[in-house]
């Protein structure tokens, strides 16, 4: 490593460090070609380093960083001894981590089950080796023989420079989507050990750009997006003219709606991208026909929780408190939330625990719904009128969302998560085939971009980890003649929208799953609820 | 972070290639962006341009897309008003290179 130093005679030994770092962490653009679809995923041959050069951008606005909490000025001084308190404070905190990294046996039942180690063949994309970046550390500093003999002893790392670039590199190569965690006999979660050794960075001063803006933005403005009132409340009536226009009748997309029962919550993209904005005429449609009043919310304008992909939870209560202060204000009975992955596991799984008791809702609603859920009930009590001719275009695939997928679970009943939305698919769809066995429901392949790996300066990324789901849809597509990809999840929606072109198929086969609820609903007069 | 000189003047643009500073935009910058990508701004792509601007001074974020298509239908006519022709004017996609060239900040989000 070339450790060049400058010219500037004030510079001390941290700002060198910092300089230095600061360099190898540079963001460059790679460009990478997708590969040519067979239908088959197989495991690749070892191509070691070879995404050692891919590293996100880093977050260098101060007012961001020190709303956040964050040092403003790139690597602190004493990053060593922040880097093991922090490091000290999450294996507390996190007895799940701690137990991570004790537990592994080095079995090797993960390593092949990666996407990112799929797409790319680097060996430290495999899940053990990059928990190994961890428990290396852990081993030097946290054990009785490292802490005595030393990292060389307990086959350990000793804290450097190079071990900062590493971090950086391999733990924004994980989408914490889970998938290893399946397959290994000891449940050992990935993601747990990638969210707090994102956080340890963060403590020292390494801070990636793409995410962290978001969670500034959700905390402040309301959105990922950044959307202020007036351009939500535009977005929103646009879409309710476009509806009336569209029908005939008299749809609302309602906004700030005191005493409605429902507060509405979803990703901001909902209000801006495509596709997700076709879901949002979905959900209207099923609150106009199903004659149940809601309403979305300015204050409460962001269903996604970027905090849990730093498991900080600080970030994620401010970001969550929104949508409860919303809830009250607004006296709902119930709090429904969209299409969005990881939204769902922080509403379903953590609103309590942060903000609960809800004894202000409708005690039937305790918990937060998803609208698969309200929908496949009034579909199931006939309450909506369908006409699947709408969509008979279409022979339909499912893509499940890593975040629901392996969630906790999704109305209430054993596997939720994968029947209920499937029962609304083939509710209002003919045709709906299944992609093969190994990459749906709980072993289903990330889109490629999840939990903070959507910037465009992760293109190399995303293109190389979308292969298996695009070997899958491929071979769907071949077999069956998919032509349409069905998903809950605005990060998969974006990915994927995006990556359809560069492996050759049209974005426009990637939608919501209200996308097509939308298109079969018969609108008209009403049905008894 | 880079920066281009424009009209005698320097100009910061981040590492995607949008501009640091906002008010630094003038059409002169717009087509020395696009020609960096091969890209001759024609009449269709002012008209994009010039109404991600307005909107924006007006709402601080550039518009959601059919709001987008919605205008452009509305100005250039019914065959043109759809998502496909605006990605043969912006290949990149409309959200992000025809906001680049007008000047507006990277959309953020899960878009």
């Amino acid at each position: 490593m070339t450790k060049e130093k400058t010219a500037e005679e004030q510079c001390n030994e941290a700002c060198e460090a910092n300089e230095r770092i600061q360099e190898q962490l540079k963001f460059s653009k790679i460009k990478v070609k997708a590969v040519k679809l067979t239908g088959e995923i197989n495991i690749p041959e070892l191509n070691p380093k070879s995404m050692l050069s891919v590293k996100p951008q880093l977050l260098t606005a101060k007012e961001m960083l020190e709303h956040l909490g964050y040092p403003a000025g790139g690597l602190v001084p004493n990053w060593k001894e922040v880097f093991l308190r922090k490091m000290d404070e999450m294996l507390k905190k996190y007895r799940s981590v701690k137990l991570y990294m004790d537990i592994c046996v080095k079995c090797g039942a993960c390593v092949d089950k990666c996407h990112y180690y799929l797409g790319t063949g680097d060996p430290l994309n495999m899940p053990v080796a990059r928990q190994e970046l961890m428990r290396k550390v852990y081993r030097r500093y946290f054990t009785l023989p490292g802490k005595l003999f030393g990292s060389r002893f307990v086959n350990g790392s000793d804290l450097s420079e190079e071990l900062l670039v590493m971090w950086y590199t391999y733990f924004y190569q994980c989408s914490e989507c889970r998938r290893c965690s399946v397959f290994c006999p000891y449940g050992i979660d990935t993601a747990e050990i990638t969210m707090a050794a994102r956080e340890i960075l963060n403590s020292v001063g390494i801070v990636q750009k793409y995410l962290h803006e978001i969670i500034f933005k959700a905390q402040v403005i309301g959105n990922n997006l950044g959307m202020q009132q007036n351009a939500i409340v535009n977005a929103l009536e646009f879409v309710q003219d476009e509806l009336q226009e569209e029908t005939g009748l008299d749809i609302k997309v309602p906004i700030d709606v005191e005493g409605a029962e429902v507060l509405f919550v979803t990703p901001s993209a909902d209000f801006f991208a495509s596709p997700h904005i076709e879901s949002l005429y979905g959900y209207a449609k099923v609150f106009h026909q199903a004659g149940i009043s809601w309403t979305m919310s300015t204050h409460a304008s962001e269903g996604g929780n970027f905090g849990l992909f730093i498991h900080n939870y600080e970030h994620m209560k401010k970001i969550n408190k929104r949508i409860w202060e919303a809830a009250r204000a607004l006296k709902v009975k119930r709090v429904v939330g969209g299409e969005c992955g990881h939204m769902w596991r922080v509403l379903s799984s953590y609103s309590n625990t942060m903000w609960g008791p809800f004894d202000y809702l409708d005690q039937k609603y305790k918990r937060p719904q998803h609208i698969c859920e309200l929908t496949n009930d009034l579909l199931n009590r006939g309450a909506l009128k369908i006409d699947k001719s709408a969509n008979e275009e279409f022979i339909v695939t499912m893509h499940d969302s890593c975040q629901v997928a392996r969630g906790m679970e999704l109305g209430g009943m054993p596997n939720g998560q994968f029947e209920i939305p499937r029962a609304v698919i083939r509710g209002v769809c003919e045709k709906f085939v299944e992609m093969p066995a190994d990459t749906i429901k709980e072993r289903t392949f990330c889109c490629g971009a999840g939990q903070g790996l959507l910037g465009d300066d992760m293109m190399a990324t995303r293109v190389k980890g979308a292969m298996p789901r695009m070997q899958a849809y491929h071979y769907a597509k071949r077999e069956s003649g998919v032509n349409f990809v069905a998903l809950i999840c605005a990060i998969c929606k974006a990915q994927l929208s995006k990556m359809f072109p560069e492996y050759g198929v049209a974005m426009e086969e990637v939608g919501g799953i209200h996308q097509l609820v939308g298109r079969a609903i018969v609108l008209g007069a009403k049905e008894s609820v | 972070m880079r920066t281009i000189e424009c009209a005698g003047k320097k100009i910061e643009l981040d590492e995607d290639g949008y501009l640091t500073n906002l008010n630094d935009w003038s059409e002169d910058l717009a087509k020395m962006l696009s020609k960096e990508d091969n890209l001759d701004l024609t009449e269709p792509h002012w008209e994009v341009i010039n109404f991600l601007r307005s909107y924006y001074q007006q709402y601080q974020i550039a518009p959601m897309i059919k709001i987008l298509v919605k205008e452009i239908k509305k100005t250039m006519g019914a065959d043109k008003g759809n998502t496909k022709y605006l990605y043969q004017l912006f290949p990149d996609g409309p959200a992000k290179q025809a906001c680049r060239y007008a000047g507006l900040p990277k959309p953020t989000g899960c878009v």
